[in-house]
């Protein structure tokens, strides 16, 4: 008979310890499933502290005996080399397991089993787990903000026009590519606000005229997520330029640009741009608070995205440069056709943090009283009518935050791909 | 005799403290081809480098077809568009492919019509024997097939002068020949060339005058046969000596 060495599992008692290993790992996830989800305790025979601890040991002796160098079969090395390799690793794979399956069960019943999602009071919320009638009651108030409910219509259409306009550029014509960069920098920009201004502002083609203090959730954070994004980044280029400009006079005010915006808190320049700079303006010149907002995020981006350009812009081989003069560009034909493609191409994971990050803090400008998807959860919450939802509207609120985001880091991978060429 | 087309005069250059270039006299007359040669580090590549002013001279004249080179000098890039550069390490443009490599400067700084510029391009490419690979990447090329492209791209610019920086120190031995064949088919054309080489070979096949450099000073200029047969100083001596 073969013996079972019980310290060294090797090749040659492979199947035996395999099967042996597995079966202890299968009891102990047996028990600690059924702590989790039945609430009974199997183990409930052996003293306190050792219930406990049954699975993880019986698990972690499971794991040790099936940490087999080299076994030949596919997914038993492919186990041992990424969760398996040592003792240490081995627990940490069962405590992450076991958490998780510990997790389970009470996550589940609060956002599924036991939660409600009938009726549109507060009363209909009678079991213990999530009252998703409250996101559902508010909804409207979270997508639109305090905007009139027969215009949300002027909302949508305006978004769909402004997204279809931005992938004109997909469909241009060859001969009308080269105006691309001007499209997207100067024409787009300009062609969204115009549509925003009129649509959802309103005021002239008989459409009334709403309050940006009306304007709100989701739509408000697209907003200003969108202008901020597609003007911080040419901003950003040109201070990225600047700071490596020969000429002392654009090199200094770039990094003192750049410092300075660097240098205070977001917060801060909000409060500032709502509250101070209407004071240092002319008593007749009105500037709505949104279009400063926007501004603020927009100034202080800037100098994040031009950091991270700069970035890319060093990464070049000086020979580009070299190579650029010596065919005889001039400082912008050399960076428009040759540096900046390839910067730009470099920088598509800085840039996308940068970006995140802007629509990640678009919710401070609750501070100045504009309530988008986040603020208005915090108006939602302090309701006396809808009290104690907090929760549920948090919960809400990541998962659209983490759908925008995800999408956007999806986006620049795809670029990345798209745009990738062997050096 | 002609006017010179490049003509340097008493040139000094400094790299912060130390300088790089001492009193540089050279002239070159229109279609000659002058190779360089010397020591590493004895300021042949910076002279060079000079010549379409990459680099900046401190001190002295260089007037390269008529226009002289200083702080002053308003179109730098016109002059440069006539001075075609070939580099060590290629220098390809790698976003682009490379026929676009090829017509990017003539479309843009010529301002030739697209087509023309890709006719050129092309046949400049054939003459480097890289016409088949016009659509792919510089990444996707050998090292000599990128050399020759750089070499169809400065001349896609059609410029008077032709500046070689060591244009096969980067390659290994197979491709050396490739690209020494392609510059000596350019050199039996006529071109006025500068080339930067420890290629001696090269020299003695189509130089009209090689240059020796050390420690940033020209110690020898001779005609190619009087310079390999009767080299005068003895610098030049020991370094002919260890080369061939």
């Amino acid at each position: 008979m073969q013996t079972i060495n019980f310290l060294k599992p090797n090749r040659d008692n492979i199947k035996n310890y395999s099967i042996i290993g597995s079966i202890l790992i299968l009891i102990s996830l047996i028990d600690v499933i059924s702590n989790a989800f039945l609430k009974t305790n199997l183990t409930s025979f052996l003293p306190g502290s050792l219930t406990t601890l049954f699975p993880l040991i019986i698990g972690l002796i499971g794991l040790n005996m099936m940490r087999i160098d080299y076994s030949g079969n596919k997914t038993l090395d492919l186990l041992n080399k990424n969760i398996n390799t040592n003792n240490f690793n081995a627990l940490l794979t069962l405590l992450i397991l076991f958490s998780i399956i510990k997790a389970l069960p009470p996550s589940l019943s609060w956002m599924i089993f036991d939660a409600n999602i009938s009726g549109d009071s507060k009363d209909a919320c009678t079991g213990t787990g999530a009252c998703w009638t409250y996101i559902k009651v508010w909804f409207r108030r979270f997508m639109y903000g305090m905007y009139p409910n027969e215009f949300h219509w002027r909302i949508n259409t305006a978004f769909i026009l402004v997204i279809a306009l931005g992938f004109v550029g997909y469909f241009m014509k060859e001969n009308l590519k080269k105006y691309l960069a001007l499209y997207y920098v100067i024409i787009y920009p300009i062609i969204a606000y115009l549509v925003i201004y009129y649509l959802i502002s309103g005021g002239s083609f008989g459409l009334q005229w709403v309050e940006t203090g009306a304007w709100g959730g989701l739509s408000l954070t697209f907003i200003v997520s969108f202008f901020c994004l597609i003007f911080c980044f040419p901003l950003g280029m040109i201070f990225a330029l600047g700071r490596r400009s020969n000429l002392p006079v654009i090199k200094y005010i770039s990094i003192c640009y750049i410092e300075f915006w660097r240098g205070v808190p977001l917060i801060t320049v909000l409060f500032m741009s709502s509250v101070m700079f209407p004071m240092f303006l002319p008593e007749d010149f009105f500037m709505d608070k949104l279009v400063r907002v926007i501004i603020a995020i927009t100034l202080f981006e800037a100098a994040y995205c031009a950091e991270v350009i700069r970035g890319g812009l060093q990464s070049l081989p000086r020979g580009q440069y070299d190579a650029a003069k010596s065919l005889g560009m001039g400082y912008w034909k050399m960076h428009i056709f040759v540096i900046l493609p390839q910067a730009l191409k470099l920088v598509i994971p800085g840039i996308a943090n940068t970006f995140l990050a802007l629509v990640k803090d678009t919710p401070l400008i609750f501070v100045v009283g504009l309530a988008e998807l986040a603020g208005m959860l915090a108006l939602a919450k302090t309701n006396p009518k809808w009290l104690g939802f907090a929760m549920e509207g948090y919960i809400f609120a990541s998962i659209i935050f983490w759908i925008i985001c995800y999408a956007m880091s999806k986006y620049s991978y795809n670029l990345e791909a798209k745009y990738k060429t062997e050096r | 005799m002609s006017d010179p087309i490049i003509k340097i005069q008493n040139m000094n250059k400094w790299f912060g403290d130390f300088q790089v270039l001492k009193n540089i006299n050279l002239e070159v007359e229109a279609n000659k081809k002058i190779v360089v040669c010397g020591p590493s580090g004895s300021g042949k590549s910076t002279l060079i480098r000079c010549i379409n002013r990459l680099e900046e001279h401190q001190e002295g004249d260089i007037i390269v077809d008529g226009n002289e080179l200083s702080e002053k000098t308003k179109d730098i890039e016109k002059i440069r568009a006539e001075v075609g550069m070939v580099f060590q390490q290629f220098n390809l443009f790698p976003h682009l492919s490379i026929l676009d490599n090829c017509t990017l400067a003539p479309i843009w700084v010529k301002k030739m019509p697209k087509k023309e510029a890709q006719e050129l391009a092309l046949d400049q490419l054939k003459k480097v024997q890289i016409d088949d690979q016009a659509n792919k990447f510089p990444g996707q090329l050998s090292g000599g097939q990128q050399q020759r492209c750089a070499i169809a791209r400065a001349l896609c610019m059609q410029p008077k002068i032709m500046l070689f920086d060591e244009p096969t120190s980067a390659l290994d031995p197979e491709m050396i020949k490739e690209v020494l064949d392609a510059m000596v088919s350019l050199a039996k054309g006529g071109m006025t060339m500068i080339v930067v080489t420890h290629e001696m070979g090269f020299a003695k096949e189509v130089a009209d005058e090689v240059i020796f450099m050390d420690e940033g000073m020209i110690i020898e200029k001779a005609e190619t046969k009087e310079f390999f047969a009767n080299p005068k100083s003895d610098r030049t001596k020991l370094f002919l000596s260890q080369i061939l």
